[in-house]
Parts: structure tokens; sequence; C-alpha cells
């Protein structure tokens, strides 16, 4: 038994042929939140259903809140709360309703499972809508109450898959700030995302996975840092001058032909937004759009994995 | 409390679930009681049902139409749990400390209640259209039973089949294929009505046993007897369910067991 709250070792899960999870490795200390970094297909999702108890593993050691998923799975259950892809509510009924039904199912029995209903529908301001359906809550709304339902019985571990994949910036900054609340309480949170931004601002520590095991483990910054900082993207007018523009930059390169994009590393960030503007327009190189951004979740695999995720997605 | 009483409670928590679900769709709950009804309307009236029956139509074919609701309930339970298993409610229930088989239990209880309700309501419109009971109350809940029994194996059915297809794509398709199953019996029509080899078919339809039997059961006209199934309708009335119980049944809680696989 381990004073860790997640202690992953060594886990390898098949599905026929294809290898998800191929020797996965993780450990998450007590309270805090570890984001598990990755694009879609690195195993995340299988990571989550694993730890818990909902899906089998093939090979290796899995400890949740001290007890062995494979073991134990019922002290886990007793212990964990889940917040998975698709909001696991009963849309039918009130949210109310829903959350009364799982404090019964947690076992609180009749009175205890209606008053905490009503405790956490105010804390997640859900009170004024908890007779209405849940079918007709907005996203960020009906992921509001999912999160209420995973934290019934305050659990010491709580998962949270993609948890604001598909809502809109109003849903995603809703869920951030109820994580941010939540973490005060003592709670240890397991979050995967495939949005850099979002480890960035919920997780103190960070592991990258791919292809089904961790590629790279540290906090953001460390992170950050390993992949070179900052970059600058700067859309040229003419695509003939593309070539010669990338030249003028140190580190520059062609990034996309096809919308005359150059990129370069931006160290120290209003420096090189200022040099940049200069050396093109000395150049006689006019420039549509110059942006300073955050290295992207592509860049980060790139230059940690050497291998190009398929489908880039970036938080905006 | 015991593992046994915290199941208890657990499967009485999924069914006030799906009582609570009719609460607050009663338009689909009448949809489900009344679709029956217009198809039994509609064959008494329009259709035609009841084809070479040796007395009243009518009186043959509503218990008839009962055996075949009976049937058809597959359908809205397999739906039921095609929608759960998508809306991934299942899951959050299947990482929360509960007694796993309370998510079946509760559909099964709730899907027997709705079928109840059913029976209730087209033996009602039966009687208003001309249809009787002639052996007594105590033969008519053994009739009652006998349906009820069917609809039971036909939900454990249902679970399987929403548990191995689980897409709603599936459920359109069975929602299509229950047709030609249905009328494959002796629901609509005897089967000396029909070409030898089909008769002989439609006979041993587990819905012919259910609906010959509760005939029987009622003293409505049945078929022609003679064949060895017709004679013994009323012990293939219960050995049928209960075989399709004793082959879907562990199935369906078996696969229900595995999802974490």
């Amino acid at each position: 038994m381990s004073d860790d709250a997640i202690v992953v070792e060594g886990v390898h899960k098949r599905y026929g042929t294809k290898r998800v999870l191929d020797g996965l490795d993780l450990t998450v200390a007590r309270s805090g939140v570890h984001a598990v970094l990755g694009p879609n297909g690195a195993g995340k999702t299988t990571a989550v259903r694993i730890l818990s108890t909902l899906l089998r593993y093939d090979e290796g050691r899995v400890e949740v809140a001290g007890h062995d998923v494979r073991q134990r799975p019922g002290d886990v259950r007793r212990r964990i709360g889940l917040l998975g892809q698709n909001a696991a509510v009963d849309e039918q009924l009130g949210g109310r309703q829903n959350l009364e039904m799982f404090g019964r199912l947690y076992h609180l029995g009749a009175r205890r499972a209606g008053a905490r209903a009503d405790e956490l529908l105010d804390r997640f301001g859900l009170a004024d809508t908890g007779r209405k359906a849940v079918a007709e809550y907005s996203g960020g709304m009906r992921r509001r109450l999912d999160l209420a339902a995973s934290l019934i019985t305050d659990p010491e571990v709580l998962f949270l898959d993609e948890p604001t994949t598909g809502l809109d910036p109003r849903g995603r900054a809703e869920v951030w700030a109820a994580v941010r609340a939540l973490v005060g309480g003592g709670t240890t949170v397991l979050l995967t995302t495939q949005y850099l931004e979002e480890a960035d601002r919920l997780a103190d520590r960070i592991s990258l996975i791919d292809g089904g095991r961790v590629a790279a483990e540290g906090t953001a910054d460390e992170l950050k840092a390993r992949v070179g900082g900052d970059r600058i993207d700067i859309v040229v007018r003419d695509g003939a001058q593309l070539e010669r523009a990338a030249a003028l930059l140190t580190g520059g390169t062609v990034t996309d032909p096809d919308r005359r994009l150059i990129g370069a590393p931006a160290g120290d960030r209003m420096a090189t937004l200022s040099r940049t503007v200069r050396v093109l327009e000395e150049a006689g190189i006019e420039a549509e759009d110059i942006v300073v951004r955050r290295p992207t979740l592509d860049e980060v695999f790139l230059s940690l994995t050497g291998s190009r995720q398929d489908d880039v997605e970036v938080a905006v | 409390m015991s593992t046994a009483g915290w199941a208890a409670v657990d499967s009485w928590t999924m069914t006030r679930r799906e009582l609570a679900h009719w609460a607050r769709q009663p338009v689909q709950v009448v949809v489900g009681l009344v679709f029956p009804v217009m198809l039994l309307l509609m064959f008494n009236y329009l259709v035609g049902g009841g084809r070479g029956v040796d007395g009243d139509t009518t009186e043959y074919l509503v218990p008839g139409m009962l055996a075949l609701t009976m049937a058809f309930g597959l359908e809205s339970t397999m739906l039921a749990v095609t929608q759960d298993l998508n809306k991934g409610v299942v899951d959050r229930f299947r990482s929360m400390p509960m007694a796993s088989g309370a998510v079946l239990v509760g559909r099964a209880v709730a899907d027997m209640l709705q079928s109840v309700a059913a029976l209730a309501v087209m033996t009602g419109v039966g009687y208003a259209i001309g249809w009787r009971p002639h052996h007594g109350p105590l033969a008519a809940l053994g009739a009652l039973g006998l349906l009820l029994l069917l609809r039971f194996a036909m939900l454990w059915l249902g679970i399987l089949l929403a548990l191995v297809a689980g897409r709603p794509e599936m459920v359109q398709a069975v929602q299509i294929l229950v047709w030609p199953v249905g009328f494959l019996s002796n629901v609509f029509a005897v089967p000396e009505s029909m070409p030898g080899w089909l008769g002989a078919v439609v006979e041993w339809n587990p819905m012919s046993a259910t609906a010959t039997a509760v005939r029987d059961l009622f003293g409505n006209p049945g078929g022609g007897a003679g064949s060895w199934a017709a004679d013994h309708a009323g012990l293939l009335a219960v050995v049928w369910p209960l075989a399709l119980l004793a082959v879907f049944f562990p199935l369906a809680v078996r696969r229900f067991a595995r999802l974490g696989r």
C-alpha cells in the first residue's frame, strides 16, 4: 500500500493486436492536479478507464487511493469520482433527480442523498435549474452537473477525462474554475487533455503520453523549456518571398507554404517581435500577420517524441 | 446492511429511475401503450385479422395481440439499454460502489410494470370491442401469467441484444425484423390457412404457443387442433420462455459483467 494517490506500474492493454497501453508508468502524489497530456489515440481514456475500475488491463499493477484496482475494486470505487468524456448523467431526469439518485447509489440514504444534492446544486450554480431535465441544459451546465455527480462522496481521487473537449470557451472557463476550487479541498485530480493550455493552467505536474507510454514528465515550465519556448508565426503576403523571409530569421523555417506561413523560435517574445518586424521591413518583405504564441501540442510532441501528431488541436 | 440488502436497495433505486422517466415523458408512455391498441383495432376492423378462424375473429385476435405485444417488448428493452450504454451513464453506475446487477434488475422491474399496464389497456380495449374471457378469473390470471412469462424471456433477449449490438442502428434493424417474426405466428391467422410447411414453422414459434395457450385459458376460439404443437400449447407456453430464459439470462448477465474487457 502506497502513500501516493495513484501508482501505475508497467501497465499493458491490448485490443486484439493493437497495443493501447504499452508499459505505462505513472505516480501521482496526493493532492494537487496531475495532467496526462497527449494526442487522440495516445491511450489517455484507456488509462482513466483502467484507473476507475471500468476496464481490465492485461499486465502490470495499478493502485488507486491505496487499493489495488483489480483485487479491491469496491474499495477503489468508494474513494474515487469520475468525469468521463461523455456526460455520465441521465438526460431525461432533472439535475436534482440525478444527484439524489447517485447519492442513494452511494448508500447515503434518502435524506442525506437529498441534502447532498441540494448542497452540490448550490455550489455549482445549478440550484435554479435543478428541476429542469438535463436534456435542456447547456453543455457547460451539463458538465458541471456531471462534475457535481463525481463529487457526491468527496472522493480522494477525481478523474477528469478531457473535461472541456467540445465545450465553448465559456463552458471551458466554467469547468476550469470548478476544478481550481476543488484542489483547495485536498482532492487529488488526474486530468487528461489534448490541450496544452489546459494542462498549463490547471496542472501542477504534466505527464506527456504517446503510444501508450509516458514520453516526458514535469511541470509545465520544465516541459516548455524542453520544447524551446514560444514561437513566432508570420504570414508573408507574397508567396515568392517565403524562402528569403525564413532565411532572415534565426531558426526560421517555412512551416506551411499553402498558407504562406513561416515560423521561428521566439525565446524573448517582444524583442523577437520587434526585431522580426524591422528585419522584414528592411528586406522589403510585406507581412500580412505576425503572432507570438506558445508552442503547440504538435510542437511539444515533435520535439519530445520525434513523432508528429496526426490531428493537431490547439485551444483558442 | 448486508450485500443482498444493498443489492435490493440499489435495484429499487434503479427502478425508481425508470418510473421517474415515465413521469417526465408521459407522452412516450402513452404512445407505447396506444401503439398495440392501434394494431389491434387495425387488424380487427381494417385488415381482417383472424383468417381461417372457426368462431369469433375478435376473440381470436385479442389473445394473439396480447402475445405479440409481450414479444415486441423486446424492442423497448433493447432501445432503453442501448440508450443508456451510449450515454455514458452506465459508466458512472459501474464506477460507483453499488450492486452492479441493480442496473439490469431496475430495467427488468420497470419493463415488467410497463407490460402489466400494457396488458390492462389491451384487455380493456379488447373488452370494449367484444372480446370476453369465458373460464373465470383464475384461468384468466393464468393466461396473464403466461403472457408476462413470455415478456420476461424477451426482456433478457433485449438486454443481451443491446449489450452485443449496442448501437442505435441495430435497434432499428431489430425494430424492423420483429415484424416478419411476429407475422410468422398464429397471432393474425390460423396455421391451417397457410401453406403446409409455413404452417408448421408458425406453430413452433414461441409466440404461437403462448397465444394458443392463452386462447385456451380465456376460452377463446383457437386454430384447428391436430398438430402436436397445438395440442401441447400450454406446455410449450411454459417451456419455450423458460428455455429462452435459460439461454439469454446468463448470457446477458455475463455480457454485462464483462463490459470492462
